[in-house]
């Protein structure tokens, strides 16, 4: 307990936070880049991620892929993956640009399968029925999928979003062995100097950012949720999956992101 | 329809329960190093190293001697810097350390002014704490170094540490842990008054990383240790050091008292005498250059052309 | 490909190593995630703490627990039993939520037909409950096998000898076969693991081959792992 309560101490402490410290600190700075990071990746995977998602939702083409690929990328160890993709990118990108290329592009392969999973899987989930009464009032696919789909699955969409931003915030950590920044080298230089106060503390901070993100994420899916003109009827539909349905896509795929 | 099958099914799981557990039980310990002999007597030595392959390579090093003198010898590998390294000897993880002896003499006493060699060995030797002991020293040294590239040493008339004053402001690329070691930036500042430096934290140990980012001026100054072979393949330079801010940093064994017998220091005793830089710098070579050898491999061949293996 | 031949044995070990310890997290996971999703259905409060502790869990990054635990177990800092008990945690984390939801899904007449046929609760789990939820119970588990399994490596950094090894080893080296092999060596351990959980799955729920497998399979968007 004592080296929670010293870690606690020393998140409080004013001296960790003077700006222009020496790396790792001022601890705001680390959070800020964390941050940075987690947003790019997040941003990047769903501009990739999203439309495919709509695609294979509307369409029901390529659904087995999908559920191929998501399932394998679970299993690409991500460090392995950092380092592999930190050599590669070394060996033609200056070093100050390639830790964060290389961090980028793994966080982006790791954020795509959960936002992909949530848009295809929040689109499937819209009763046929409306999107059948969509079709029959005159509507386009296109205003099928904007008009109907997209705003009746915005809860599961944004679940698969949540999902990819914890896995994401939580592993940003140890690209600071490929020597990016973020709070991964608060814990860095903390295993580096034996200093549990940094390693605790720095844990400590990245758990509390990942909560603070994916209260924010909640709360967006909540007032999403309320928008539905069906909102009881949405609930009826899914009776027996209720909670299964926007759970499983984030409690599935949330789970690796200690990578 | 639960019962037509359920015995041959239980039986199946409980066969695959088994076969997991089967070929859990079957993995071996340390795939990284050598494998404990049957017939070995004595007590049984754990080698460790730090997390770059120079210490991997002299851990493979004391793990076969002592196995070939007939010793029982486990190791377990890239456990980190010295700061993860010295608790995992201290609760026995490990008993057995390749240690460099003014780094360690910095890590037990932090305000040491030794040196040269005998005056760390000598240091050191009162510093150690009880319950460990370290062996004489070796020829062969690694030391932390401040490093420019040969062509910004050229432009700024760059030769001791002292004259970085004429690149201020600056970066300087490392192991976190340099950020606040008395050899590391707070030497720099007090001993070679530098006011005006940025430090970059690069988790490698002074390896492919940190020589990238000096090549590519991401910092223009580093920490590479001097059996790097990158030194003259990426020409580099080693700033002079005139106010020894830098120690001995000779390569030694660091124990367990439990595992000390004449014996034991007979046998590393007979490694370090017969190890040298260059050594070091073939072996990193080997290890690190174009061949990529496995430590394992290039500290068998080593000891056998040193004639340390029966 | 020569270094992959001339190291296989290296290989080899770390693939075992990696195996070893991937295995018990996954079992013991979900051993332990079996009855807290059982509980969390008895009550909504115990729901909730059940459910938003193992969303908690998730948050924690994997290094820093690693390096902790010693201090909070006793153990040594270079035991493996450390990385065990975290990747077991996270196992946990990763499978109470599909227990809870897969007890939930139990049609609630099949339930109580067994109720009506006198069965005690401890009976009507393990011959009603249990197996009509197994399917999306053998899909969380799939997950939980892929996850830890890729996890696993992350030890390396702190010394744990598993094909997380060959990522730090290679990245030292500027080495990209070594670590490339590492990667191929991992997703191999967790398509064979996929695959042996898909036969248990086989032989274990033979119905599934017949019928009930297209009532769950909308539950699980992500169902078949790779």
């Amino acid at each position: 307990m004592q080296f929670f309560l010293d870690a606690f101490r020393w998140l409080l402490d004013p001296a960790n936070y003077v700006a222009g410290a020496q790396s790792p600190l001022p601890i705001q700075a680390r959070i800020g880049e964390h941050l940075f990071y987690s947003v790019v990746s997040v941003v990047i995977a769903a501009i990739i991620a999203l439309p495919l998602g709509f695609y294979i939702g509307h369409t029901g083409r390529g659904r087995q892929f999908v559920i191929g690929f998501t399932g394998g990328m679970r299993a690409l160890p991500t460090l392995g993956l950092l380092m592999a993709l930190f050599v590669i990118v070394g060996a033609t990108v200056p070093f100050t640009q390639a830790a964060f290329v290389a961090s980028i592009i793994a966080l982006v392969i790791l954020a795509i399968p959960s936002t992909l999973a949530g848009a295809y899987a929040g689109i499937e989930s819209v009763d046929s029925q409306t999107v059948d009464a969509g079709r029959a009032s005159g509507m386009t696919e296109l205003q099928v999928l904007s008009q109907i789909e997209i705003p009746l699955s915005l809860p599961l969409i944004i679940g698969g979003i949540r999902a990819s931003a914890l896995q994401v915030i939580a592993t940003a950590v140890i690209a600071s062995y490929i020597s990016l920044g973020g709070l991964g080298s608060i814990i860095a230089s903390g295993i580096g100097l034996n200093d549990n106060n940094r390693i605790l503390g720095g844990a400590m901070l990245v758990t509390v950012l990942a909560l603070v993100v994916d209260g924010i994420f909640a709360l967006a899916q909540r007032l999403t949720r309320r928008r539905g003109f069906s909102d009881t009827r949405q609930q009826k539909t899914h009776v027996r999956g209720r909670s299964l349905g926007p759970v499983t896509v984030a409690g599935t795929t949330a789970d690796e992101g200690k990578k | 329809m639960f019962t037509a099958n359920r015995r041959a099914r239980i039986a199946t799981a409980v066969i695959a329960a088994g076969a997991l557990v089967a070929l859990a039980g079957c993995a071996t310990s340390n795939p990284t190093g050598t494998s404990p002999t049957d017939s070995a007597t004595g007590p049984k030595i754990v080698v460790g190293s730090f997390a770059f392959p120079e210490s991997e390579i002299l851990g493979n090093i004391y793990a076969l001697a002592l196995k070939n003198a007939g010793y029982s010898v486990d190791t377990k590998f890239n456990l980190g810097p010295r700061q993860t390294t010295i608790p995992a000897l201290k609760d026995g993880s490990i008993n057995l350390m390749p240690e460099y002896n003014g780094n360690l003499l910095f890590f037990y006493d932090t305000k040491n002014t030794a040196r040269t060699t005998s005056e760390v060995d000598a240091a050191l030797a009162t510093k150690v704490p009880k319950g460990f002991r370290v062996l004489t020293s070796s020829p062969a040294e690694d030391k932390d170094a401040y490093v420019v590239t040969q062509e910004l040493a050229k432009k700024e008339g760059l030769v001791s540490i002292g004259d970085l004053t004429k690149i201020e402001p600056f970066s300087l690329g490392s192991n976190p842990q340099f950020g606040e070691l008395a050899y590391g930036i707070p030497g720099l500042k007090s001993v070679y008054k530098i006011k005006d430096v940025t430090f970059v934290p690069i988790e490698d140990f002074g390896g492919p990383d940190t020589v990238k980012a000096l090549v590519d001026n991401a910092v223009q100054v580093a920490d590479i240790y001097t059996t790097s072979p990158d030194l003259v393949a990426k020409k580099l330079l080693v700033l002079k050091d005139p106010e020894n801010l830098i120690a001995a940093q000779n390569v030694l064994p660091l124990l367990n008292s439990k595992i000390y017998s004449a014996k034991l220091a007979k046998v590393l005793d007979r490694v370090s005498a017969a190890l040298s830089t260059t050594d070091l710098i073939a072996l990193r070579d080997r290890v690190e250059g174009s061949e990529k050898a496995q430590a394992a491999t290039a500290a068998k061949d080593w000891l056998t052309k040193k004639g340390l293996l029966k | 490909m020569s270094w992959f031949i001339e190291n296989v044995d290296l290989i080899w070990g770390l693939t075992a190593n990696h195996v070893a310890l991937s295995i018990v997290p996954i079992v013991l996971g979900f051993a332990i995630a079996m009855p807290l999703g059982w509980i969390a259905n008895r009550r909504l409060a115990l729901r909730s703490i059940v459910i938003t502790g193992g969303s908690l869990l998730y948050t924690i990054p994997s290094l820093p627990l690693f390096v902790i635990l010693p201090y909070v177990l006793g153990t040594k800092i270079t035991d493996d039993r450390n990385i065990v008990v975290a990747l077991t945690l996270y196992a946990i984390a990763m499978m109470v939520r599909t227990a809870a939801d897969a007890l939930a899904a139990v049609p609630a007449d099949a339930i109580e037909a067994a109720t009506a046929m006198g069965y005690s609760t401890w009976t009507r789990f393990w011959l009603v409950e249990f197996p009509l939820a197994g399917p999306v119970l053998l899909a969380g588990l799939r997950v939980v096998s892929a996850s830890t399994i890729a996890l696993v490596s992350v030890g390396a950094i702190i010394g744990s000898a598993n094909l997380g090894y060959l990522y730090t080893n290679g990245k030292q080296r500027d080495f990209l076969e070594e670590i490339v092999i590492g990667i191929v060596a991992s997703l191999v351990i967790a398509l064979v693991f996929d695959v042996v959980l898909v036969l248990l799955g086989r032989v274990l729920m033979p119905w599934t081959r017949r019928r009930g497998r297209t009532r769950f399979r909308s539950i699980l968007p992500v169902e078949g792992v790779a």
